[in-house]
């Protein structure tokens, strides 16, 4: 699994990423299969999101590479890698606080469909693309607010759209950054059935603290320490592994869900 | 040659002196603050009236010109400033140049549109003979002056407790206030004592370049050009931008180079072309951070 | 899951189109602002001077809301573009001496709006290195640069006589320009105004303009959904610059002069001021905003010439402290109540 596979869709090879004198991201190599369901967790502080920055383009490798279905785009920037089909959510929502959400999605598909430089037609007039866009809203049940001013909707309701923009050009690989992060207990349940009922096709690799969603959700896991690969694996045997436990001694939340011989799942040792 | 270079040098200390408060408000706040020309100016202008009206010389003047702007800086940034941190950009842009024509126009209306007159003061008068050289006592003073100001700037950055909870604060304001460093007090004193630096500038320069209301425009674009070039992340990388600015200005004023038969003048030319080269080639100036990619 | 062949509600598309199309119909005081423009050609006939200077400073500013409203640039120089225009379009007539292609006034703007459309394209790529300071100070800079070259090179430019001898020719061949009927140069000036306007109206509401909005609203964003932001900015300002070029033509052309301060700093401020004050990235405030400050600039400079600067001044501070959105901002709302519209973006 810590090979670079051809039929990987999305891959590292040595890795490194360096700020002044830290080191935030430590060689780390990686590939994740087409369809995957991997999670990347460790404590805080590990890299994590650094490696996630690392992977969509918003940071450059100090040295090392990142494969996007098997091409080399390490020097790739953020766009270029969204046209080859990666695509990200944010911790915190990046989002267009004055456009509504049928305006979002109408033009993150009219960019997957390269409209997005016409400037002559009048945006909304492609009617493939605007049915597309309503039945995506209506699917993350943001169907009743599509006409509303993003900046305006619940924080909720902004989270599941932070999920719709970046699934909505149906991307080969999905990075999901803490996406039930600060939502409502009530709503958690929607946003893990969402992430759930994505297409098989789709490689997605979430980076979470909640061990809830990691164990319900993930066939394999990586840990990232300090910066590097620590552990790697199927679900079950990364959540028995002892020096795992070690990692997160201390965090008690973390501790709750490792260390039950049975492994992973809902139960756990709870 | 030598006076060109020795006039450049004065004038490019000056220009730090007055530039050093607006760059390191920037980097501090990230607010544009296109009105510290303004204080500049008005320190030049009491350092006059002190002159003029009360027969102090210039020796008292510094002084009360800088307390007397730092204290202008103080009231200006608790009471208008500090509801436009938040804001765009923009807004910073607009607001403060909207300050700078009213200060404009108030100086104009209370002091008159002509440029004042300032006689150094009678100790400073003349020239110095060094080795052959006749070097003009007044900038050989404002150099000195401001060269020992600059060294204690730089210790103070360095040494002080001050000085390292702000170069902290400058690097990254969240951690820093996360560390328990009080980013905001730390902000209103060091943009007090940056105006107060200006006022001190403006008044030291008097006698060197001409103060009239329409200061505050004309020098904004050298600071911004300080700025631009020498970073917002140093002082030492506003004062070389400035002694080289400084130069630069002195000598296109100089040098008139025959090109093709016709003698070209240089001039501001110079000045803005450096800036455009120098933000071409490097967006985070000569001295600045590069942006963290 | 996402699977688009599921027509939850067959009602939604249809509304969601009109959805958009709705957004971007004509509303009746539009229509009403545009003829009432051209009827003033008619029915005041005698500020038609004023008239023509306040469309002038109109599509000025409409180019520099296109590039801040728009685009989200900040700058200080957008002046170099009209002033550019202006020599361009002066310079042509001059050389046309009143006859054939060369003089033709729609020659001139053709010529203008491409000149400062190249050059716009070529600074595009300085001005979108770096941060906000650095853009403000690279093109203030780029302006300063072009104000001294025109004052040195005034045997081009004439100098600071200004260029002598410009004669606008026919438009088209067919229309002359009479001195003693400024209307007619008015609505020369307002038709190219109009033209173009429609034109940036198309644009902002295609989907290369709503990309536009979306890089001002969240840069980063508009990158993670696969949006070369960079490209999109080049072509923003390129167009700010060619309308620039423009209405820095119209002016050479409707007072047959060009003088060096067509490149003065104050226009690339008074230009943002009047952005700002009609409302940023409306297209409308432009227009709003323009008449709004000359006829100001008129009654203050009148009433204290020399002081005009503080109440200038005095503007700006308030504008930013208390007026959000500018004369547009309270028009829109003003407009919402009375038509009952609630949240809608």
């Amino acid at each position: 699994m810590s090979e670079a596979r051809s039929d990987s869709v999305l891959a590292t090879r040595n890795l490194v990423r360096r700020f002044g004198g830290i080191v935030a991201t430590n060689d780390v190599t990686f590939s994740l299969p087409s369809g995957a369901r991997h999670a990347l967790i460790g404590p805080n502080g590990a890299g994590k999101t650094t490696f996630v920055n690392l992977l969509s383009g918003v940071l450059s490798p100090t040295s090392g590479q990142v494969f996007l279905g098997g091409q080399d785009v390490s020097a790739w920037p953020v766009y270029r890698r969204a046209r080859a089909g990666l695509s990200r959510t944010f911790q915190i929502n990046q989002l267009f606080a004055d456009f509504t959400p049928l305006e979002t999605i109408g033009l993150a598909l009219s960019e997957a469909h390269a409209e997005g430089a016409e400037f002559w037609r009048r945006a909304g007039t492609s009617r493939a693309v605007v049915d597309e866009a309503v039945a995506i809203l209506e699917q993350l049940d943001l169907g009743d607010v599509m006409e509303r001013r993003v900046g305006s909707l619940p924080y909720g309701k902004q989270r599941l759209l932070e999920i719709a923009i970046a699934v909505a050009p149906r991307p080969k690989v999905l990075l999901l950054d803490e996406p039930a992060a600060g939502v409502p207990e009530g709503e958690r349940e929607q946003i893990l059935e969402i992430i759930e009922a994505l297409p098989k096709e789709m490689a997605l690799v979430l980076i979470e603290h909640d061990m809830d969603l990691v164990f319900r959700f993930a066939k394999t896991i990586s840990v990232l320490v300090q910066g590097a690969l620590f552990v790697e694996g199927p679900a079950s045997e990364v959540a028995r592994d002892p020096r795992v436990r070690q990692v997160y001694l201390g965090e008690s939340e973390v501790e709750h869900h490792l260390g039950a011989p049975q492994g992973a799942g809902k139960g756990g040792a709870a | 040659m030598l006076t060109v270079l020795f006039d450049g040098i004065a004038y490019g200390m000056l220009l730090f002196v007055l530039a050093v408060g607006l760059s390191v408000t920037l980097g501090l706040m990230n607010f544009i603050n296109l009105a510290h020309g303004a204080f500049a100016m008005a320190g030049g202008y009491i350092a006059v009236v002190l002159m003029q009206r009360f027969d102090l010389s210039l020796f008292w003047g510094l002084p009360i010109a800088f307390v007397v702007t730092a204290a202008a800086g103080a009231f200006l940034e608790r009471t208008l400033y500090v509801h436009l941190y938040d804001k765009p950009h923009l807004e910073q842009v607009m607001f403060t140049i909207g300050l700078v024509f009213m200060s404009v126009a108030g100086v104009d209306y209370f002091m008159g549109a002509s440029p004042q007159i300032v006689n150094v003061p009678k100790s400073l008068e003349g020239n110095l003979d060094l080795g052959g050289f006749a070097l003009n006592k007044y900038r050989l003073f404002v150099i000195v002056f401001c060269a020992l100001l600059t060294i204690a700037l730089q210790l103070g950055l360095s040494k002080t407790r001050f000085g390292s909870r702000l170069r902290a604060a400058v690097d990254d304001a969240r951690v820093a206030r996360g560390l328990g460093i009080n980013v905001t007090t730390i902000f209103a004193l060091t943009f007090a004592f940056g105006s107060g630096l200006a006022g001190l500038g403006g008044a030291l320069g008097s006698a060197i370049f001409s103060l009239d209301p329409q200061f505050p425009l004309k020098f904004m674009i050298y600071f911004l050009v300080v700025i631009a070039v020498g970073g917002t992340t140093t002082i030492t990388g506003p004062f070389f931008a400035s002694i080289l600015l400084g130069v630069a200005d002195v000598a296109g004023k100089y040098y008139t180079p025959t090109i093709g038969g016709h003698q070209i003048q240089i001039g501001g030319f110079v000045i803005y072309t450096i800036m455009v080269l120098v933000l071409i080639f490097r967006p985070q100036g000569l001295f600045g951070r590069a942006p963290g990619k | 899951m996402i699977d688009t062949a599921v027509h939850a509600s067959h009602g939604g598309e249809s509304r969601a189109m009109a959805y958009f199309r709705e957004r971007a119909k004509w509303r009746w005081p539009e229509v009403a602002l545009w003829v009432a423009a051209f009827a003033l050609a008619f029915v005041l006939p005698r500020h038609a001077l004023l008239f023509n200077e306040i469309v002038i400073w109109a599509l000025f500013a409409l180019s520099l809301d296109i590039v801040l409203g728009y685009a989200g640039i900040v700058s200080l120089g957008h002046g170099a573009f009209f002033g550019l225009g202006a020599y361009v379009a002066g310079l042509l007539a001059k050389a046309g001496a009143g006859a054939g292609l060369l003089s033709d006034p729609t020659f001139g703007l053709l010529a203008s709006a491409i000149v400062c459309g190249i050059v716009g394209y070529i600074t595009s790529f300085l001005v979108l290195r770096g941060a906000d300071l650095t853009r403000l100070m690279v093109t203030l800079g780029v302006a300063l640069i072009f104000g001294e070259l025109a004052n040195r090179m005034a045997w081009l430019t004439g100098g600071a006589d200004g260029l002598q001898g410009v004669m606008p020719g026919k438009i088209l061949g067919v229309v002359e320009f009479n001195f003693m009927h400024p209307e007619y140069a008015y609505l020369y000036s307002l038709s190219v105004l109009f033209v173009l306007f429609i034109v940036a109206r198309k644009v902002i509401h295609s989907p290369f303009g709503v990309s536009l909005r979306a890089i001002k609203g969240n840069a980063l964003r508009a990158g993670a959904i696969g949006i070369n932001v960079n490209r999109r900015l080049n072509g923003a300002y390129t167009m700010g610059a060619a309308y620039a070029g423009v209405a820095g033509a119209l002016l050479a052309q409707t007072t047959a002069f060009v003088s060096l301060d067509v490149l003065d700093f104050h226009r690339s401020a008074d230009v943002m001021l009047i952005v700002i004050f009609g409302g940023v990235g409306t297209l409308y405030g432009a227009i709003v905003g323009a008449a709004a400050f000359k006829v100001l600039y008129d009654l203050l400079a009148a009433a204290t010439p020399q002081y005009w600067p503080f109440w200038l001044g005095l503007i700006l501070v308030l504008l930013v402290l208390f007026v959000r959105g500018g004369i547009m901002g309270l028009l829109t709302s003003v407009y919402a109540r009375l038509t009952g519209k609630g949240d809608a973006a």
